[in-house]
Order: structure tokens, then C-alpha cells, then sequence
């Protein structure tokens, strides 16, 4: 075999400080407490955050609803010239910003530069261009911002996650309030200092690094008109039942256990492209993966040979190596999720197997694994393992197909492969999720509206029908 | 699953059976193995590697036998100022080149290739194809590269292409044969894999892409394909079959991104000279540019490499 020479990208391309506070009304303020964050693949600690308390999330509320009047009442050209500001800030430190990402969430520098990054930039890109044009939207000749949004993101894309919640919030007039995920703050609070380089006005963006509680509170706080989150399904219910009965506007971005269909008139080697994408892409850390394989039978063998023979060639390691395929898992309690799910799959008759492939001894890793006669039954089949673990299914007929893909209490997204351009419009057409990818997978653009079916949530997120969960 | 499959139809249902290629997938693929990074001791085993793949070709009307005398020195000692730069692996010229160069890489160990059977295009009787390789291989060639009828390909006659490759290969005698494709004319990624396995089918020794006269030469995606067809081939057969990309490959960047194709997709076992080759002439150059730049911390400029 012909070994690539590690290649580690720089980390010393990014300054990280010893500490960081909470940015409240354009500073950086201390909190009621501090946490950790650390790198998930060596343990190492980063830096230490700001946890923010009930206070400071009444300041950051406070600051934002005082910078509400005057943000919504600047033309629609003048916040688009902010945006585009900070989209063009985005893309010039693009290189500091990946390394950021890689080191804090473990993904591979590869996904973060060449993935999260530029769709990062092109989204701010893409709302900037809405700012002036909303009474051309379709959501009436005036349309009015709902005024302070309460924004809640994951983990698995950080500063993804946050470009596509602050991005439609500020091009419609609102003000943010956005909580980071607990242990992936830093590129959100780097994002904070993009916007006052970009002279964004003191309040428009809050960022509270917290953990589950400092949610909670934002989220329930009086003073907030909108709440918009992504996350487990668990927590998507605790915040609408929190919501329920207030004035509070709400989308949500849940869990998901797609289907990705392989019909025997696949293209084979490109299907095993999307299934190796669909699945093992950051992780498995997508809520929309590809989780769930459904394989014609007749092509079963082919399939699973080919794949099987690709996940041998998977580099699993070093986040900041730029040759690496796979990278940590995020954190030790996610770790712990997958190998609980996965030890379920062997438990119940299930067959595992993965590559083989040397883990690191340092941090948080799983291997890519596949498992093989899963039924429907089985939990690893229902439940989002939200890790590189691909459950494989079979089906004879496209119409065994569409009802086990239909068969689970998520809708968020599903992929076809097939040759056959009337069979992919006939399957798609009777898919229940919000996204259904033909001959590819995991294909993400501001310009595409995205959101789930069932308990995958509701709302949609890019696109123009981005813009409608932020206006009156 | 043997040379003998030569009826129409049963050729067609094979051919049209094999999966398809989605072309944005695959295209996609490529570029996504084109962002390997491969460097210091990496770089310095694919850059000896791929010298050692290269088919040092020279294929013009005004090529003369001084022209390729010259050729065929250099094939032998690619750097005069660095004794453990490694031979490249074949000269590759026209037949009536042949004699000349043979003379110089006589027991040398470097393969002495020519191109036969109408090259480029093809468009000649069959007759005059089986002569021209007869007299290539009798005059030296130990390896022959032929060009397939792309216009029966086009036009569905596999029958006629694949009986043509099975005469050719039959006049070859001990000579490999590599099967010139034409990708560039075959227009789709469908195609290539179609005439990838029509060749391995009726014998070829080697697939090739292109013939490096029209515009439109090797690419990544059409090697992978092909890197694709030679994998399958081989699960489905048991024989091996190489892959030659030629034509447009012009840097070590590029050279190293056929390498890093070959590493993920068909595997160790394709990446020796027996089973991959790089039609080139301006690639040598700059391999031992960058093999200089290797050793030496600094690049030498191009008056320190010999013309071919």
C-alpha cells in the first residue's frame, strides 16, 4: 500500500486564549461560572468558557431586544452590507476558522475546509442577498421582523449550524441570542469578534456559551419573540412544550434515521460513494446520515462487497491531518451512545463488522462499522446512532422499499439511487422526509430549503422558505 | 466470461448490463482523491514510482531516428547527474522508429513499445492493421499499443471491435498488447467502462485512454472508471489487466493524483510498472524537476533537465 506522509494542517495558524467571556451587547463579558472545552481527539483542554447563568441571559436578552429597533429599521441594503461584511470576513479567515472547528469538534480539517467553510460563507452570502428583496418573497408586500430570536445549535456542524440560524434571523431584522453547543463552543465565540470587525451594531448577535440550562433559560425567557433550535428529538419536545401557550414563535431541527435506497439499476460504484458519504461524512454526526441502507436484493452481495472494500480504504484519525477520512467522535458521553447502540445491534442478532483499523489511544474514537441483517425490529434500525455506524436492510420491490424507508418516526431526509430518472421521481414522490437526495447524499446549499418530516421537526431552514421562520 | 464470447447480442447484454456511471458521482470521487496531500517521504516514493511508469513516448510526422536515439538514451538515464534515478519503463514510438530505438535499449530491461494498426485513427482494413503490427513486433516491439474502430464502437458493432482486438492480439505474439480506448471520442463515462470490458474480453493486456491526438486526453474520472473495469475485471476473471492513461499529463501534481487514484481503487496490486503506465514525454521533465527539488532543497531550472 502506498502510504501519504503525515500532513498536518498548522494549528498554530489559530490563536486560541486561555479564556473567553460571553459577548453581550458587543463585549465580552464574564459569566457565572467557567467550563471547559477540549479537544475530542487527544483530551487535551482548549480553553476555558464563560457558563452563562439566568443573569446573563437577562442582560443578553436585554441587548438585544434595545438593538431590535434600530437593526429592524435600517434598510434592507444597509444589514445586507453587514452581512456581506461578514461573509467576506468568514471566507478571508476561513483557514484559522477550519482549524478551529477540527480541534474543538474533532472533525477532519479535509470536511471542515471543504465542506463547513465555504458553506458557512456562501449562506451569509446568500441571506445578504435577501435583506432588500423580502417584499419579494411571497410572505406578503411587508413583511416585519419578529424581533429577538433565541437560537439553540448542536454540536456536529458549530459554526454550520450558527450560519444557517443568524444568517436568515439578522437579513429579515432580528436580534440574536444564539447558544452554542456545550462542548463546541469556540467557533462560535470566534464568529463573535468577525461580527464586531464587521461594526456589526452592539446587540444584534449575543452568544452564550452554557450548558443544557443556559438553554433552557433563553429559551424560556419572556423576552424572547422566537426560538429556533437543532438538536435530539428529546430535548426539540421539552423546549415546544416550554413554548407552548407563549406568543414565541418556534422551528425545530431534530433527529433523524434516513433511508438511503439502493435499487439494482444503481450506478454501484457511485452508490457506494453516497452510502460512505451518507454515513461515515463527519462522523456520523449528521442527523440527516444515511443511516439506514436499504439494498435491492438481487444487488445485496455487490453492494456489500464493494462497500466493505471501501471502508477498508477510510482513513480514521488525526482531525487536523489533511489526508484523514474520519476523525474523533465528539465527546466521551456521544462515545458512550454509540457503543451502547451498537453493542444493542450485536445483542439482537445483528452481524457487526468494521475495517480493520488502528484507533488512537488518546480521545474519543469509534471505528466505521456496518451492520448486516438488520431487520426493522431491531433498535439500531429506530433509533439514531448519530455515529459511523450503517445498519443494512434489504427489500425485493420499489414498494417494500418506500414503506420501510417510510416505517420510523423521523423524516428528515432519504437518498435513491438508481439509473432510472421515472423510477427516482415515482419513490421520491412517496418518500415522507423533508430532503430526498437522488444519486448523491449529504448535498447541502443555502439555496435549498431544509427541515423534517414527523418528529424530525418542523419549519425549514435555507433557501426562501428560510426566511418565512423569521417574519410576520 | 471468455474470449470466445464474440456473438453480437451476447456481447451487448454483457456490455450493457454493467452497472452505469453516474458522471457526477464520479467526477466528484476524483476531485475528492485529487485533494490528497502527499508529501516529504510519500512524495519522494510516488515521484520514483511514476518515473519508473512512464512510457517515454515520442509520436510526430517529424520524428527522425536521431530524434529518437536521443529518446531512448534518456529512457535509460533519465537524470546524467544522479545515477539512482530509475530507468523509466518503456520508449514508445511508430513502427517505423522501432528498429532505431531498439538498438539503443537492446537487454536493457526497458520495454520498447509501438503504437500499430492505423494509429491514430484507425480507419484502415484489417489487413493492413495485422501487417503493421507483425512488422512492429518483428522489428522489436516487445509491446504494442493499438487503437479500437471507434466508429463500430459507436455504432454498436462490439462484434466487429472485439474480433479486431483478438486478430491484433493474435499477431502480437509474446508482445502485450495495450488497447487504446479513445475516451475522448467515446463520450460518456458508460461508454468507457463498455469498452474497458470489450477489450479486456477479447484479450487486452493493458486498457489505455488515449491516443494523445485529439483534445481531449486522460482524465481522472476516466481513469478511475477504468481503474474501476480492471478491479471487477479481475474479481470476475482472475486476470489482471493494466491501465495507461496518456496524454495531458504534464506535472508530478498530476502524476501523483493517478497514484493516489490507483492506491484507492484498484489497490496495491496495479501500482507497478507491469500494471500501470503514464503515456507522456513533458512529464519526465518535470518528475525529475521535482525529484531534484527532493534532494536538493531547491529547484534547478529547466536547462539542468535534458531535452528529449
Amino acid at each position: 500500500m502506498f502510504e501519504y506522509a503525515p500532513a498536518p494542517e498548522s494549528r498554530s495558524v489559530v490563536d486560541i486564549a486561555p479564556s473567553y467571556g460571553l459577548f453581550i451587547d458587543g463585549q465580552f463579558e464574564p459569566g457565572a461560572g467557567s467550563f471547559k472545552t477540549v479537544n475530542p481527539a487527544s483530551e487535551e483542554v482548549l480553553t476555558e468558557v464563560a457558563l452563562a447563568g439566568p443573569d446573563d441571559v437577562e442582560r443578553a436578552v436585554a441587548a438585544a431586544r434595545s438593538a431590535f429597533e434600530p437593526w429592524s429599521a435600517l434598510p434592507g441594503s444597509e444589514r445586507a452590507k453587514y452581512l456581506f461584511r461578514i461573509a467576506r470576513i468568514i471566507q478571508e479567515r476561513s483557514r484559522e476558522l477550519a482549524v478551529l472547528e477540527s480541534l474543538d469538534n474533532g472533525k477532519p480539517i479535509r470536511e471542515s475546509r471543504d465542506v463547513d467553510l465555504p458553506l458557512v460563507a456562501a449562506h451569509f452570502f446568500y441571506y445578504a442577498g435577501w435583506a432588500d428583496k423580502l417584499r419579494y418573497a411571497g410572505f406578503g408586500t411587508d413583511p416585519r421582523p419578529l424581533g429577538v430570536a433565541a437560537q439553540v445549535i448542536p454540536w456536529n456542524f458549530p459554526l454550520l449550524m450558527l450560519a444557517w440560524k443568524v444568517a436568515p434571523a439578522l437579513a429579515t431584522g432580528n436580534t440574536v441570542v444564539l447558544k452554542p453547543a456545550e462542548t463546541t463552543p469556540l467557533s462560535a465565540l470566534f464568529f463573535a469578534d468577525i461580527c464586531r470587525q464587521a461594526d456589526l451594531p452592539a446587540g444584534v448577535v449575543n452568544i452564550l456559551t452554557g450548558a443544557g440550562d443556559t438553554g433552557r433559560t433563553l429559551v424560556e425567557h419572556p423576552g424572547v419573540d422566537k426560538v429556533a433550535f437543532t438538536g435530539s428529538t428529546e430535548v426539540g419536545r421539552q423546549i415546544a412544550r416550554s413554548v407552548a401557550g407563549t406568543r414565541k414563535r418556534l422551528t425545530l431541527e431534530l433527529g433523524g434515521k434516513a433511508a438511503n435506497i439502493v435499487f439494482d439499476d444503481a450506478p454501484i460504484d457511485q452508490a457506494v460513494e453516497g452510502i460512505v458519504n451518507g454515513i461515515f461524512f463527519n462522523q456520523g454526526h449528521v442527523c440527516c446520515a444515511g443511516s439506514r441502507l436499504l439494498v435491492q436484493e438481487s444487488v445485496f452481495d455487490e453492494v456489500l462487497e464493494s462497500l466493505k472494500r471501501r471502508m477498508a480504504t477510510l482513513r480514521v484519525g488525526d482531525p487536523l491531518d489533511k489526508n484523514t477520512d474520519v476523525g474523533a467522535i465528539n465527546s466521551a458521553e456521544q462515545l458512550e451512545r454509540i457503543r451502547t447502540l451498537s453493542d444493542a445491534g450485536s445483542q439482537e442478532g445483528a452481524e457487526r463488522w468494521s475495517p480493520p483499523c488502528e484507533l488512537p489511544s488518546q480521545g474519543f474514537w469509534f471505528a466505521p462499522t456496518v451492520f448486516t441483517g438488520v431487520t426493522q425490529a431491531h433498535r439500531i434500525a429506530r433509533e439514531e446512532i448519530f455515529g459511523p455506524v450503517l445498519s443494512v436492510l434489504t427489500f425485493r420491490t420499489p414498494a417494500e422499499a418506500i414503506e420501510k424507508a417510510n416505517n420510523t418516526p423521523y423524516g428528515l431526509s432519504a437518498g435513491i439511487w438508481s439509473d432510472k430518472g421515472s423510477r427516482i421521481l415515482a419513490v421520491a414522490d412517496k418518500l415522507r422526509a423533508g430532503v430526498v437526495w437522488a444519486n448523491t447524499f449529504n448535498k447541502f446549499d443555502p439555496t435549498s430549503p431544509f427541515g423534517g418530516y414527523k418528529e424530525s421537526g418542523y419549519g425549514r431552514e435555507g433557501g426562501r422558505h428560510g426566511l418565512e421562520a423569521y417574519l410576520a | 466470461m471468455t474470449a470466445t464470447t464474440t456473438s453480437r447480442h451476447d456481447l451487448r447484454s454483457l456490455l450493457h448490463g454493467l452497472p452505469g456511471v453516474d458522471k457526477v458521482g464520479v467526477e466528484a470521487r476524483a476531485a475528492a482523491l485529487g485533494t490528497r496531500s502527499v508529501k516529504s517521504t510519500a512524495k519522494a516514493a510516488a515521484i520514483d514510482l511514476a518515473i519508473r511508469m512512464v512510457d517515454l513516448t515520442t509520436l510526430e510526422g517529424a520524428d527522425t531516428p536521431g530524434k529518437v536515439r536521443a529518446l531512448s538514451a534518456k529512457a535509460l538515464r533519465p537524470d546524467p547527474a544522479d545515477a539512482s534515478c530509475p530507468p523509466v519503463a518503456a520508449v514508445c514510438v511508430y513502427p517505423a522508429m522501432v528498429p532505431v530505438a531498439a538498438q539503443v535499449l537492446a537487454g536493457s530491461g526497458v520495454h520498447l513499445a509501438s503504437v500499430a494498426t492505423a494509429f491514430p485513427s484507425g480507419q484502415a482494413p484489417l489487413e493492413v492493421k495485422l501487417a503493421d503490427t507483425r512488422g512492429a513486433v518483428a522489428a522489436g516491439a516487445d509491446e504494442i499499443d493499438m487503437v479500437i474502430s471507434r466508429g463500430a464502437f459507436l455504432a454498436g458493432r462490439y462484434d466487429l471491435v472485439f474480433d479486431e482486438i483478438v486478430a491484433v492480439k493474435q499477431a502480437c505474439g509474446d508482445a502485450h498488447l495495450k488497447v487504446i480506448l479513445e475516451t475522448g471520442e467515446l463520450a460518456t463515462y458508460d461508454n468507457v467502462r463498455r469498452a474497458s470490458w470489450l477489450a479486456m474480453l477479447a484479450g487486452a493486456d493493458f486498457i489505455k485512454t488515449s491516443t494523445g491526438k485529439v483534445p481531449l486526453a486522460a482524465t481522472l474520472p476516466v481513469t478511475l472508471v477504468m481503474l474501476e473495469a480492471v478491479r471487477d475485471f479481475r474479481a470476475r476473471t482472475g486476470r489482471q489487466v493494466g491501465v495507461k492513461p496518456a496524454g495531458g499529463i504534464k506535472t508530478t501534481k498530476d502524476a501523483i493524483k493517478y497514484l493516489v487514484l490507483i492506491n484507492e481503487t484498484a489497490g496495491d496490486d496495479w501500482l507497478h510498472p507491469d500494471w500501470f503506465r503514464f503515456g507522456a514525454s513533458s512529464l519526465l521533465n518535470d518528475l525529475l524537476m521535482q525529484r531534484t527539488k527532493l534532494t536538493t532543497g531547491h529547484y534547478a531550472g529547466p536547462d539542468y533537465f535534458t531535452l528529449d
